[in-house]
């Protein structure tokens, strides 16, 4: 075990160093929401880029946010909120008024194909010995959850939240592994946004209505210090583009209108 | 002599070549002593204490006590007559079932956490017959043991297995003439003069309880207090709080550190 924590940083940085140098490299980083939408158009844009190959990090807006403060390189910076890219804009790794609202979303509950707990709708979810996961309190997707719930309690009373999250078994860290926790049967409820629901079309989904939903704004940037600002402000672009925008609401997202 | 004049000896009397050994070795210290420096300088600029204290730290650390300590138990009292069997008995299937117990050493941790989900899991290919137990593992605290003691236990069931084949065949001879059974001669003979690589199996066993990450989240979750472990908090926690990430990852090296050093010190004593 000693020996394979010794070898595999010096295996890796032996494999990076060996990487095939293209033209230019295009890094992305974006919510792990995205992620089906965004490898279907960076697919379609680097068919139209043929010098230029995407590169994706997806995850937990704020984990990709302290990954940039801390150092990581990144051309582009998709996140779930405003609160992430605020941060960037304030810390100056985003210049004033650059960021752009491309799309929003909404939250969903998730359940598992066969319902194993018999969930018929929201009211359900605070009965004694339901398995819910949300994503955690940092992480936007759980940020907006919690705040539907407290939106919730105009309607099924004000404990509706609490006792909804005394339910809670695990707060995952995104709601990719939300869904994946639901989709194993292993939790009776899970909530995510509509396009997570949407990847995974077997799961039975409990609709929340809008006044009661959270609308989630998501921000596109290219980061000052992009090493690539060319290929990152047309990928910008044609993520805000008619073609981008078609791409994002085919995996679940509410376009802007234009 | 000292370490330092030595390194200078080696160099003055052979300067030309040796730099062609340590260059490159300098290179790997460097990267693996470096990240050590970097977090114990950070850690040491901030308020250590009050993150190490802070309220989700806590849990954190007691939870991660209670379930590496319990893990190292679980894996003594069923990796201890394992490895007996291992060591002294032939039988069949035998190299298929050593492979088997080192599989989990080299397996990826994610991968353990999902083959334990959909084996052990409510859904799982044995969950039903759990739940007919009314037992349901994921999401607790169980979970996170047995995640655990997936990872751990075989380097304990190896230490073990090596320290019974050590031992002079002659001893366990002399003790069956004197009327011993097998039990007696396990208790009073066997486990005796294994002790030590039983101990050093315990250590290690424990550190990669204490360091147990991807199979915890798959299996487990993540719930403060339940299940959330050092581990888990320091990667959640980054986003939560920077502090509390680097004071729980600065105990983590410091407790691996230490208990490196006192299995150092048990392989170095003369037996």
């Amino acid at each position: 075990m000693i020996c394979s924590h010794l070898l595999i940083p010096a295996i890796l940085i032996a494999l990076i160093a060996c990487a095939p140098v293209t033209p230019h490299t295009l890094t992305v980083f974006a919510s792990a929401s995205l992620t089906d939408a965004f490898n279907e158009i960076g697919q379609d844009f680097e068919a139209s880029h043929p010098d230029v190959a995407v590169i994706f990090n997806f995850g937990n807006s704020q984990t990709l946010r302290t990954q940039i403060e801390q150092g990581a390189i990144a051309d582009v910076f998709a996140s779930a909120n405003q609160m992430e890219m605020d941060a960037l804009t304030k810390s100056g790794l985003v210049t004033e008024d650059v960021a752009r609202v491309f799309v929003t979303n909404q939250l969903v509950v998730i359940l598992p194909a066969n319902n194993p707990a018999n969930i018929q709708g929201m009211a359900d979810l605070i009965h004694a010995g339901m398995k819910i996961v949300l994503v955690t309190e940092e992480g936007p997707a759980g940020k907006y959850a919690r705040q539907a719930l407290e939106n919730l309690n105009a309607l099924y009373g004000v404990d509706f939240k609490d006792r909804v999250l005394a339910n809670v078994v695990s707060n995952e860290e995104n709601a990719k592994l939300v869904v994946a926790k639901v989709q194993l049967g292993e939790a009776d409820a899970g909530i995510v946004y509509i396009s997570d629901a949407i990847a995974a079309p077997e799961l039975k989904t409990i609709q929340i209505a809008a006044e009661h939903n959270v609308i989630a704004k998501y921000y596109i940037a290219m980061l000052n210090n992009a090493p690539n600002p060319e290929p990152a402000a047309e990928f910008v672009a044609y993520v805000l583009s008619p073609g981008g925008q078609a791409i994002l609401k085919k995996w679940g997202f509410t376009p802007i209108t234009p | 002599m000292s370490l330092l004049r030595r390194f200078q000896h080696h160099m003055t009397t052979n300067s030309q070549s040796n730099w062609l050994f340590v260059l490159p070795g300098l290179v790997l210290v460097a990267l693996l002593g470096l990240p050590l420096v970097a977090l114990i300088w950070r850690a040491a600029g901030m308020d250590f204490f009050s993150f190490a204290l802070a309220p989700n730290a806590l849990s954190a650390l007691r939870l991660s006590l209670l379930t590496s300590g319990l893990s190292v138990l679980l894996a003594i009292a069923t990796g201890t007559p394992l490895a007996y069997i291992l060591a002294r008995w032939k039988f069949r299937g035998k190299t298929a079932l050593e492979l088997l117990i080192d599989l989990p050493v080299v397996l990826p941790p994610s991968a353990a956490g999902l083959s334990l989900l959909i084996a052990f899991g409510r859904k799982g290919v044995f969950g039903r017959e759990l739940t007919a137990l009314g037992i349901s593992l994921p999401f607790t605290t169980a979970a996170v043991i047995l995640a655990q003691t997936f990872v751990s236990a075989p380097l304990y069931v190896r230490s073990a297995r090596i320290g019974f084949a050590a031992i002079d065949p002659q001893l366990e001879e002399a003790a069956y003439t004197e009327g011993a059974n097998e039990w007696q001669v396990f208790r009073h003979v066997m486990s005796p003069l294994a002790g030590r690589a039983l101990l050093s199996g315990a250590i290690l066993t424990w550190t990669r309880a204490l360091g147990e990450f991807g199979a915890t989240i798959l299996f487990a979750g993540n719930l403060q207090g339940k299940t959330q472990t050092m581990p888990l908090a320091i990667y959640l926690g980054l986003e939560h709080s920077l502090g509390v990430a680097l004071a729980l990852s600065l105990m983590l090296v410091t407790s691996s550190l230490v208990l490196l050093a006192v299995l150092r010190r048990l392989d170095k004593e003369p037996h």
